[in-house]
């Protein structure tokens, strides 16, 4: 196994794990973690391929790393603004008794 | 691979884990800021300094804030007593198996991946602002506009509706919460009162 192969399979049980957890879990913040952990799982294996690679002076996986740093946050600041209206109105962020549409 | 590297992403899968499967939600968002804080040594050791530390900063530094505030919002920091797994769990970690798995057999089976890692690469400081300066300027700017729609969005998805519509229990709870405050306003104007009256005597001081 090479180092690289290595790389991408820690990034694949990362994703394996974040994608276990947001769709099982109950709570709508745990499913938003999941998606976070999905996320970071792309972003090492931008991170592998762009170390590993054969050019990486022109630091283009690095850059797509940022930006989708940048793009994470966003989403969770607007996830987390929507869990948050979505309590206010339900009382509620068990994703199961969340089921009425302009409820 | 360094030992150092099977160590950390050891450590990092482990936080991950319990993230995704502990009972108490403040204790898995703590979980959470050890996986990400991992994830950024996997950067660092990785050669990506620069990504690495602005891992720390927005992750661990924001993310994990946000997610704690929202936590302690929705009042869901205590355990809770039914069941935290949807009815059909049993099929999503299935599901989730079978793409580690083919994601594990791609990796693993595909051939003329590099085996040797390339002497480090300069990624400084400026040779990022430079990229991002020129040959990335657009989607610098593209970005910049898509988080500033996304703040302005959550703050307005989050502020509080205009008129609560009276009905069922919600709206009595709004009613109580509403006279609490109005009981407590004279208290809260008496303590403003006295922070003004604070400020002004220094501002008279100096």
């Amino acid at each position: 196994m090479t180092p690289l192969q290595g790389c991408l399979l820690v990034s694949a049980l990362l994703f394996a794990i974040g994608l276990a957890g947001a769709v099982t879990r109950r709570n709508a913040i745990l499913a938003l973690v999941g998606i976070e952990l999905m996320l970071n799982a792309a972003n090492l294996n931008f991170i592998a391929f762009w170390r590993y690679g054969p050019n990486p002076e022109a630091l283009s996986g690095m850059m797509v790393v940022i930006f989708s740093i940048a793009i994470a946050a966003a989403e969770a600041a607007v996830g987390l603004a929507l869990i948050i209206a979505i309590y206010r109105h339900y009382r509620t962020v068990n994703l199961d008794e969340i089921k009425n549409l302009k409820g | 691979m360094s030992l150092a590297f099977i160590i950390i992403a050891i450590a990092t899968l482990f936080a991950a884990a319990a993230a995704m499967s502990l009972r108490n939600l403040v204790h898995c968002a703590l979980s959470l800021v050890v996986a990400l804080a991992g994830l950024a040594a996997l950067y660092l050791a990785l050669d990506a300094q620069f990504v690495g530390f602005a891992q720390i900063l927005v992750y661990v530094g924001a993310v994990a804030i946000l997610i704690v505030f929202a936590v302690l919002l929705t009042r869901s920091d205590a355990t809770p007593n039914q069941a935290i797994l949807a009815p059909d769990w049993f099929a999503g970690i299935v599901v989730s198996a079978v793409v580690f798995a083919t994601l594990g057999w791609a990796a693993l089976s595909s051939t003329g991946l590099p085996r040797e890692m390339p002497p480090a690469p300069v990624a400084t400081v400026k040779n990022i602002g430079d990229l991002l300066m020129t040959q990335y300027i657009l989607p610098l700017e593209v970005i910049g506009l898509l988080l500033t729609a996304a703040l302005i969005g959550a703050v307005i998805i989050a502020m509080k509706e205009e008129t609560p519509k009276s009905s069922s229990s919600r709206g009595n709870e709004a009613l109580t919460e509403k006279s609490e405050i109005g009981n407590r306003k004279s208290e809260i104007d008496q303590s403003l009162l006295t922070s003004a009256a604070m400020v002004q005597g220094k501002g008279g001081r100096s």
